[in-house]
């Protein structure tokens, strides 16, 4: 070697190119104050759901803490003992406080777990069709325009009405209704991915299959994995609603927010609003800001966007 | 430059093929089986090439865009399996490889593309890039991988400070850098260059063709070096080989060729050539667009365009003959005197 080839300064122009990554993205994120405040929300929600037993104000499920003289008063109102119902009592006299937080838990926890598994089966069925490519890209794709066919909420009805009432039936039919819609997207994704010269570039420097397809062309997947994972579990959080609303999801006895609205569906109209609104409300937000979140990370998320 | 000896070349195609066929999808089948007929719609991209590079040689190889020859660089990198024909690599043949010769042999032949944005994965730093192929292979040691990619930047003239650094915060020039160091982090024999300066401002071209000389040297490299630009060919090739529509019509040595080129195809390249200081210029030597390979003209394929073409070159395909030492041509022109 020579020393007429001299070592040129990239052409970045940003100094912070050793900052960690975390930091860059955070602060591309943070540019959008609304993303920011959605974020926050999310992570209250969460920290709450994780942390309901320790916050909540009254165990739901204690039946010795619940008085039924107390049911359906409205917020704000203190019992005799000196308990303030923030939020009211339902029809039991259960704190509508604590057991909204308690719902959240079990809504997350359901929306979140169902989201992944659908995110991991989907994402695979995804990769292995667009890179095996011929008769069995035909046939998974098939199958996904069979199951993207059917409306969700019906598929998850006959399911659960086979399958009768549980969290982990719901989880399952929650992922069976989620996971075509990863798989589509992947595979739509991954397609144009495994044309790119890189790909060619991974081929000529013998790696093997495995290697290219979930070490190179996944990662070049991610922001509409990360987008439709975000929505989808909002979905996720949605659907289950809808399913414990209808008396199909979860069972009475573990109330999630869809279940909690459910409860309060039938004092709706004799003015005792706050049973039913509240969780209402409580699941509007839930949704909203994980959709923001989800719609930000993706503008973040994509390198060629970055300045 | 071309030593004269005897040895094997280190690679050699002969009469190689590569069909890109349209399967017919299902519902075509299910129409086949009640009569309805759909033309197999076959291109012939690369057709019964035979060619041979020997040790510390440059062959360019030039032709219009869609004539093969990104095709043919790749069935010799291994990327693409070929159709037909066989493959050797420092004269073993690629049927006979068993599993170790193979990935030597896959290892041994690396390619450079064109594209410096897309040929490198955006999401890995350059570090990763270049020292992950090394790494899988055991050719150099976890700890010692830091070293390895750091010598390697400096020889390619990028800093080893930027190691960290995503390819999008490089230049183009630079970028094609890191595909070459990538490249050369599994110590290859045998580089194919895909209009590697193609995608290049030219006063960047001009320090990559000299990176490449430079490496060369360094790495005792063969070079088979893919391009449409005949200026960039006559200053790197000690051969040149003229394809058109997947079949290499003249092969000569570069002096000689760009001197007195004997196929009517490489007289018609060679004189749009663009010149300084020849002002306004009738390109009229080659008349008409290059054919469709799904459905390339009988005979010779260049026939259609060609000023000389005789009843005989729409019905006989010529053959690529030894028209002087060390010089081929297929153009029945030849065979007249």
């Amino acid at each position: 070697m020579n020393s007429e080839i001299s070592p040129t300064a990239p052409a970045a122009s940003s100094s912070t190119v050793d900052e960690s990554r975390l930091r860059m993205l955070w602060r591309e994120y943070a540019e959008r104050r609304g993303a920011v405040v959605a974020l926050i929300v999310c992570v209250v929600l969460l920290a709450a759901a994780i942390l309901a037993p320790i916050i909540a104000p009254q165990n739901p499920y204690d039946l010795s803490v619940i008085d039924i003289f107390d049911s359906r008063l409205p917020p704000g109102s203190v019992n005799p003992a000196g308990f303030t119902y923030w939020l009211g009592t339902d029809g039991q006299g259960r704190d509508m406080l604590s057991a909204m937080i308690y719902g959240l838990r079990l809504s997350l926890f359901v929306g979140v777990l169902s989201g992944l598994l659908a995110i991991s089966a989907g994402v695979t069925v995804g990769l292995i069709a667009a890179y095996a490519g011929g008769a069995v890209d035909a046939l998974l794709m098939r199958v996904v325009d069979f199951m993207l066919g059917f409306p969700a909420i019906l598929v998850a009805l006959i399911l659960l009405a086979v399958l009768g009432q549980g969290v982990d039936k719901v989880i399952f039919a929650l992922v069976m209704v989620q996971w075509a819609y990863f798989a589509r997207a992947v595979r739509g994704t991954a397609m144009i991915e495994r044309n790119k010269e890189y790909v060619e570039a991974a081929i000529s420097l013998g790696l093997s299959r495995p290697r290219i397809v979930f070490g190179h062309i996944l990662p070049n997947c991610m922001p509409p994995i990360i987008v439709i994972g975000t929505m989808q579990i909002a979905h996720a959080i949605s659907t289950e609603a809808t399913l414990s609303f209808l008396g199909l999801g979860l069972p009475i006895t573990e109330p999630s927010l869809g279940l909690l609205i459910a409860n309060g569906f039938s004092f709706l109209l004799s003015g005792l609003y706050w049973i039913s609104v509240f969780p209402g409300l409580l699941l509007l937000v839930t949704i909203f800001s994980i959709n923001i979140v989800g719609d930000r990370l993706r503008d973040v998320l994509n390198p060629r966007l970055q300045k | 430059m071309t030593t004269a000896s005897a040895e094997t070349p280190i690679l050699e195609v002969r009469r190689i093929s590569k069909r890109f066929a349209r399967t017919p999808d299902f519902a075509e089948r299910l129409a086949g089986m009640f009569g309805a007929k759909f033309d197999a719609r076959v291109v012939h991209a690369v057709d019964d090439v035979s060619l041979a590079v020997k040790h510390g040689e440059v062959v360019g190889l030039v032709g219009e865009s869609g004539c093969g020859k990104s095709t043919l660089g790749r069935m010799v990198a291994g990327i693409i399996p070929k159709s037909d024909g066989e493959l050797y690599f420092e004269g073993a043949e690629s049927a006979m490889w068993n599993a170790a010769q193979a990935q030597a042999a896959q290892l041994a032949v690396q390619i450079i593309f064109q594209d410096p944005m897309s040929s490198l994965n955006p999401r890995k730093r350059v570090r990763d890039i270049i020292g992950e192929a090394p790494l899988v292979h055991g050719m150099v040691a976890r700890d010692a991988i830091a070293d390895y990619v750091s010598d390697l930047m400096l020889k390619v003239g990028l800093d080893p400070g930027y190691k960290r650094r995503y390819p999008h915060q490089f230049s183009g020039g630079q970028r094609q850098r890191i595909g070459i160091a990538r490249a050369l982090a599994v110590k290859p024999r045998f580089l194919v260059c895909d209009e590697a300066v193609a995608a290049l401002d030219v006063s960047i071209q001009a320090q990559v063709l000299n990176l490449f000389m430079d490496l060369k040297d360094a790495f005792n490299l063969t070079y088979l070096f893919i391009s449409h630009d005949l200026g960039v060919v006559r200053h790197l090739s000690d051969r040149v080989a003229i394809m058109y529509l997947g079949r290499i019509v003249e092969m000569a040595p570069t002096t000689e060729l760009y001197a007195t080129p004997n196929h009517p195809y490489t007289r018609a390249l060679l004189e749009e050539v663009p010149q300084v200081g020849t002002g306004k210029r009738i390109y009229s030597v080659v008349k008409g667009e290059i054919p469709s390979p799904l459905n390339p003209p009988p005979g010779c394929h260049f026939h259609p365009r060609c000023p000389h073409a005789m009843p005989k070159c729409a019905i006989e395909q010529p053959a690529l003959k030894q028209v002087a030492p060390g010089r081929f041509s297929a153009c029945h022109l030849n065979d007249q005197n």
